[in-house]
């Protein structure tokens, strides 16, 4: 046999008879469905009156300005944003908590994450934000920052917090939201921070290191690296779970569509457009995040 | 060999070890005397890594007293940071810092501990490198290196710290054979220049060199200790003599 010559080909993959029929059938499921809803429920669509709540032509000024559903994803955007900013201060805090020898503070992170996992999101979200609206906003005062709006009526403002009118039901929607899926972030920082092998804490408590240098130092550069992707799934689900804030009518995507959806009975266009928008957003930044994380993969040594 | 009137440096005294219920060292005396160089040996599990550890409290005792350089060392010490600064400590497997360059695995301890510049750190670093023969390597990351100089940057980080005494955790168990020797010269060069030094291996031509006692332990006990001529030509315990005749008929 000559060593030289080429490896056989791998085995071509190809349809089965299985294949064609699943395709068929899903084909023949969408088509049922159109025509129910076309003949039975006779329908009309109307897909220009719900596109009109995207960008809607402005008569008076006479150029395309954005509407309710654009206002609304940038809502969920700066929700997404921010959620996750304060998700991973909690998650880290909380995670290193979980690995502590330190009783009391294995408990309260500990009862954090299953009361978070064990009520549903709904019931977890309406409760917590009983508490933040009439205990904690009030206490801090949030309504009277910046009377005199120097900073509230800044752009940069508007781009990072929104309608400053609006501010406290957005801080409401980010607190609620960071607390769930803080829980989650939580676990996934346990789980990075027991990953890094006992050596490495060893290694770091010989040659003198506080307890503090060891984990700032040490661990948690190390356990960050490793937990990366996992958060990067963990923001994409938290932009989905965004939509859960609309219940306490916090102004992002779904509580925007809810009423684009009473004032134009458009219902199925209204949520099928949503849908769309979700998923771009989410789907856009699955890619990204799995592009930066091929690029972080070969920048390795 | 050993000045009479030298300091004692490390003192165990009637020091007993539980893992739960099993017994892992039991009523451990041993003193090391200041530029003293102890080997330690024994058959797998006999408590010679827990020994060591439990001298910089990377594991805790329950009985009996540790002093390193006259301070009693227990779970309970506040300042225990500054004793493990005055033990270094080279392990089996290297452990160096994998996200690091091999530069700043050195300077991490003193820039955090010592207080001191980051140029001064740097400059220390490097003369420490040069010592164990890899100051061209200083940028490179762990992974870039071979065993061998792993382990060397690994006695590198310990040696920054300045210690006054040096354990050494079977540092060359880990290593292809043909690394052994680079690692050995730089342990036998540092014992040469007086450290005080406690070393948990089987290499008998390093022990035969520079140890001035060697330690037999089995089962959690010291069985023996010996000078090294002594006690590798003629070992007293029957547990010692099985031990080498194993070790030898390899
Ligand atoms: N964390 C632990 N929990 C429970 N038992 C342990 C633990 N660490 C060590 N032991 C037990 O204590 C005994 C002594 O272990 P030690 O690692 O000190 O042995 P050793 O002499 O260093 O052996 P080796 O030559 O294999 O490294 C062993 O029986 C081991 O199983
Ligand atoms: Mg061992």
């Amino acid at each position: 046999m000559d060593r030289n010559s080429p490896p056989p080909a791998p085995p071509r993959k190809r349809l089965t008879i299985v294949d064609y029929l699943l395709f068929a059938s899903v084909i023949g499921l969408i088509v049922f469905a159109s025509y129910r809803v076309n003949d039975v429920l006779v329908y009309h669509w109307n897909w220009s009156r719900v596109f009109g709540f995207i960008i809607r032509f402005d008569e008076e000024t006479g150029s395309w300005v954005a509407n309710l559903l654009m206002y609304g994803l940038a809502t969920t955007l700066r929700l997404a944003v921010w959620g996750t900013i304060f998700a991973t201060i909690i998650g880290i805090l909380m995670g290193y908590w979980r690995t502590v020898d330190n009783l009391t503070l294995r408990i309260i992170s500990r009862s954090y994450v299953e009361l978070v996992r064990n009520i549903p999101p709904v019931v977890f979200i309406f409760i917590f934000y009983f508490f933040i609206s009439s205990q904690l906003f009030p206490a801090l005062g949030v309504d009277d920052i910046d009377r005199d709006g120097y900073i509230v009526n800044t752009w940069a403002f508007w781009i990072l917090f929104g309608d400053p009118a609006l501010l406290s039901n957005f801080l409401a929607g980010v607190l609620c939201l960071a607390m769930f899926e803080g829980a989650y972030v939580t676990e996934i920082v346990r789980a990075g921070i027991q990953a890094v092998p006992k050596g490495q804490w060893e290694a770091a408590r010989a040659i003198g290191l506080s307890r503090t240098n060891v984990l700032k130092d040490v661990i948690l550069p190390q356990a960050l690296r490793k937990i990366l992707p996992p958060m990067a799934g963990q923001f994409i689900t938290l932009i989905k779970d965004s939509a859960i804030v609309s219940l306490i009518s916090i102004q992002e995507l779904t509580f925007l569509a809810t009423e684009v959806a009473a004032t134009t009975t458009k219902v199925f266009e209204t949520w099928i457009l949503v849908g769309a928008m979700y998923f771009v957003l989410c789907y856009s930044f699955a890619l990204l995040f799995a592009w930066l994380e091929r690029r972080a993969a070969r920048s390795r040594r | 060999m050993l000045d009479a009137h030298a300091k004692p440096l490390v003192e165990i005294t009637g020091m007993c070890k539980w893992y739960g219920d099993f017994s892992a060292l039991f009523d451990i005396n041993l003193t090391v005397h200041e530029g003293e160089k102890v080997v330690v040996c024994g058959p797998s599990g006999s408590g010679k890594s827990t020994m060591i550890r439990c001298i910089n409290q990377l594991e805790a005792h329950q009985k009996g007293t540790i002093r390193v350089d006259g301070v009693e060392v227990s779970p309970e010490l506040k300042n225990i940071e500054g004793i493990r600064r005055e033990v270094g400590m080279v392990f089996q497997s290297f452990n160096l810092f994998p996200h690091m360059t091999i530069l700043d695995n050195l300077t991490l301890g003193p820039t955090r501990n010592r207080g001191i510049s980051k140029k001064e750190a740097r400059d220390l670093a490097m003369h420490y490198l040069e010592r164990v023969h890899i100051a061209e390597q200083a940028e490179k990351y762990p992974v870039q290196l071979s065993g061998g100089q792993q382990q060397r940057v690994a006695i590198a980080r310990a040696l920054c710290m300045k210690p006054k005494v040096m354990l050494f955790d079977e540092p060359t168990s880990a290593l292809d054979p043909e690394m052994i020797a680079g690692v050995l010269d730089v342990m036998i060069e540092l014992a040469e220049e007086g450290m005080t030094m406690i070393v948990v291996t089987h290499e008998m031509g390093f022990a035969r060199k520079v140890a001035d006692r060697v330690v037999f332990m089995d089962q959690g006990e010291i069985i023996e200790v010996a000078e090294p001529e002594q006690f590798f030509s003629n070992p007293q315990s029957d547990r010692a003599q099985l031990f080498l005749s194993q070790l030898l008929g390899h």
